[in-house]
């Protein structure tokens, strides 16, 4: 009787006094306003959306989860001012986010100086490719997008393509890594145009690409208003030479920008635009529903591709915490560098020393437009 | 000794440089300080332009680019030290303002400023789409200036934070000595003449079209000073540090600070450069707050924020 109270009373001592466990925090620096809002507003809201669920279900390791996000506004040299706050103040264990290349870019050095793990949500190859220790990426590279379409050509007999670029720097970009990898797969580029990022009529180019008659494809590397103005021109114009587009415009709102001109655009896109269609024993299958259910109800509006990069980008860092056993930006770091078959809803992840991507061409899924929606091609 | 106003401004300023990290909580402000003086940098040019002069620039950033993409580009391609790249920036921008600012400088007013915006723009448009040789909107990496490290083999070790706050800071002390040196000068106070009348400052023989065109070249070497520190100390540059907004930004600070008074137009660079870091607690209203207080102070205090301060303290005085 007299040691339970005594052990009660030491318990309850030693419940109080003793250090509360830290929360773990972890910062994030996306573009939540301005030029690049369509990709950093989902990835804001997924970050925000996640945290809470997996601190109302117990947290990490016991700890909770602290999320540090600062809006870059698009701005590379607000991001490395975040990204140097997130490591110098508010001292967070890991970072995730940089929307695009250049806010990327600039928040690398950061990190890198300081010894803190980093996954980005940007596309370029150059992000990962040389490997630096501590930066890891969510998103497939463009290269993958090019061998993906590509390898859908190349499955109907097309060798002879036009190609259709923005001139921006994700059009820029991606037409590089195409021409880079199209040898490969014995296509040829027959035609060429190119139009800028504010252009509102892309009719001239298209008509010159329909005067090729060899042309059996027309590919679009671009991101934005440009593919959806492009596929609107190719409706007027009647052409009906099949249409390629990027992964850059795989969303709802392409489609609706775009208009019935859309109907058979074909396009590699994640599982996370379509949840639905996927058969029930897809590895993804439970993991995508769940993302894309919880982001619907919570938000009202359809989970997107970038949403999904941000989500893995969590999940991996989660994940990496929990096999560290600590939250540790070294330990992260290392154990980020072993994740093996981990699935997301951009892929399945299987990361090494020299690979700090981690996904392959299977986890993209070539798309077709369907009656205004989106529908997988077997 | 009396302190001349001049001496006394240099020495607030250096003082509080100087002692600003004793009250840094932590290594970050190192950066925010670095910022602000880039900034009060370019917007030191400003005054010399706007205030000085009376002259609008809605495209200065265009030469921070230019300044920026010397640091990124000589090196790689001229083989150049990317201190030297810097000089060359500073000597590209002033030789480009003064081509363009011979016939763009006969404007006035509005029209002034729709040319310079145009100037700014073409100089981000050309940024972005010369893809293959400034690496495109996706930006491209900066040569590391390599003083640091010489200065740690003399035995002074800095941190990268702590390097790039003193390098910026004594580059803008610099600055500021120079720009107010400019106002007491005799052709400083005939850039005044000017501001205050043109007609009036050409009766009494101003020269007035090399003035003019001589403040311009001045704020275009300091906008490019300003945007090769900013490359240098981020190592990675993009188009963007040409871009509408960033010159924009640059006239804010100016105009916000005082655009007639060096200390003013800093004191607006580090409260617009501040301000932002501060309101990240309030998020969305971020922006709403930024544009209420920038309204109120162009409402209450249309001199700007230092000038109508110390006047306030002054009539009480």
């Amino acid at each position: 009787m007299k040691f339970g109270v005594i052990g009660g009373a030491l318990a309850l001592t030693l419940g109080l006094a003793g250090p509360a466990l830290a929360d773990i925090k972890i910062g994030a620096s996306v573009s939540e306003t301005g030029p690049a809002s369509s990709l950093g507003d989902p990835e804001a809201k997924t970050l925000k959306l996640l945290v809470d669920e997996i601190n109302a279900a117990g947290g990490v390791l016991g700890q909770k989860i602290k999320l540090f996000l600062y809006d870059d506004g698009g701005d590379p040299n607000k991001a490395r001012t975040f990204a140097t706050r997130l490591v110098e103040d508010d001292e967070v264990v890991a970072i995730v986010g940089g929307s695009t290349t250049g806010t990327t870019m600039s928040i690398v050095s950061v990190v890198e100086n300081a010894k803190i793990p980093f996954i980005s949500l940007a596309g370029a190859i150059e992000i990962i490719d040389p490997v630096k220790p501590f930066v890891f990426k969510t998103p497939h590279t463009d290269r993958m997008a090019c061998r993906k379409i590509f390898e859908d050509m190349k499955a109907k007999g097309f060798s002879k393509i036009a190609l259709i670029s923005g001139s921006d720097g994700f059009g820029a970009s991606m037409r590089k890594q195409c021409l880079q990898v199209i040898g490969e797969f014995g296509i040829t580029v027959l035609a060429e145009e190119t139009y800028g990022p504010n252009d509102a009529d892309m009719t001239p180019q298209l008509t010159n690409i329909r005067s090729k008659a060899e042309v059996q494809a027309i590919l679009n590397p671009g991101f934005g208003q440009g593919p959806a103005i492009v596929t609107r021109n190719y409706g007027q114009l009647g052409i009906k030479t099949p249409l390629y587009q990027s992964h850059g415009v795989a969303s709802k709102s392409f489609i609706d920008l775009a208009g019935p001109a859309s109907e058979g655009v074909r396009l590699p896109g994640t599982a996370v635009l379509v949840a639905n269609l996927l058969p029930a024993n897809d590895p993804q299958k439970a993991v995508v529903s769940a993302y894309t259910s919880a982001y619907q109800a919570k938000f009202n509006q359809p989970a997107s591709t970038f949403g999904g990069y941000a989500h893995d980008g969590l999940r991996l860092l989660v994940d990496a915490i929990k096999r560290a056993g600590k939250a540790e930006p070294k330990a992260i770091r290392d154990a980020l560098e072993g994740t093996k078959g981990f699935v997301g809803v951009t892929g399945t992840f299987n990361m090494a020393g020299g690979d700090h991507l981690g996904l392959d061409l299977t986890a993209f899924r070539m798309l077709e437009i369907k009656g205004g929606n989106w529908a997988l091609v077997q | 000794m009396r302190l001349s106003q001049k001496h006394l401004t240099l020495i607030v300023l250096a003082v509080l440089v100087a002692l600003a990290p004793a009250f840094f909580p932590s290594n970050f402000y190192y950066r925010i300080g670095a910022l602000i003086f880039v900034n009060g940098l370019a917007v030191t040019g400003l005054v010399v332009l706007i205030g000085f002069a009376g002259q609008i620039s809605l495209g200065h950033a265009g030469f921070a680019g230019i300044g920026a993409y010397a640091c990124a580009l000589a090196p790689g391609y001229l083989g150049l030290h990317p201190g030297l790249a810097m000089l060359l920036g500073a000597v590209l921008s002033g030789g480009v303002a003064w081509l363009i600012g011979r016939p763009i400088l006969r404007l006035k007013g509005y029209y002034l400023a729709v040319a310079t915006l145009g100037f700014g723009i073409l100089v981000s448009m050309v940024l972005a789409n010369e893809a293959k040789i400034t690496g495109g909107p996706d930006g491209r990496e900066v040569a590391e200036l390599g003083l640091r490290s010489a200065l740690a083999s003399i035995g002074i070790g800095l941190s990268n934070a702590q390097f790039w706050y003193a390098a910026t800071g004594l580059s803008m002390l610099a600055g500021a000595w120079i720009a107010l040196n400019l106002h007491d000068s005799p052709s400083g106070r005939a850039l005044r003449a000017l501001h205050d009348s043109e007609v009036a400052a050409r009766t009494v023989g101003v020269d007035v079209a090399r003035l003019k065109l001589s403040a311009f070249v001045i704020s275009a070497v300091y906008a490019s000073l300003s945007g090769s520190l900013l490359a240098l100390m981020n190592r990675f540059i993009t188009p963007d540090v040409a871009g509408f907004l960033h010159s924009i930004e640059l006239v804010t600070m100016t105009v916000f600070g005082g655009v007639g008074s060096v200390p003013g137009a800093i004191l607006g660079a580090a409260t617009l450069t501040l301000l932002p870091q501060a309101l990240t607690v309030l998020q969305q209203y971020e922006n709403l707050i930024l544009g209420l207080i920038m309204m109120l102070v162009m409402i209450f205090m249309r001199e700007g924020l230092l000038p109508s301060i110390m006047r306030r303290l002054k009539g009480k005085g």
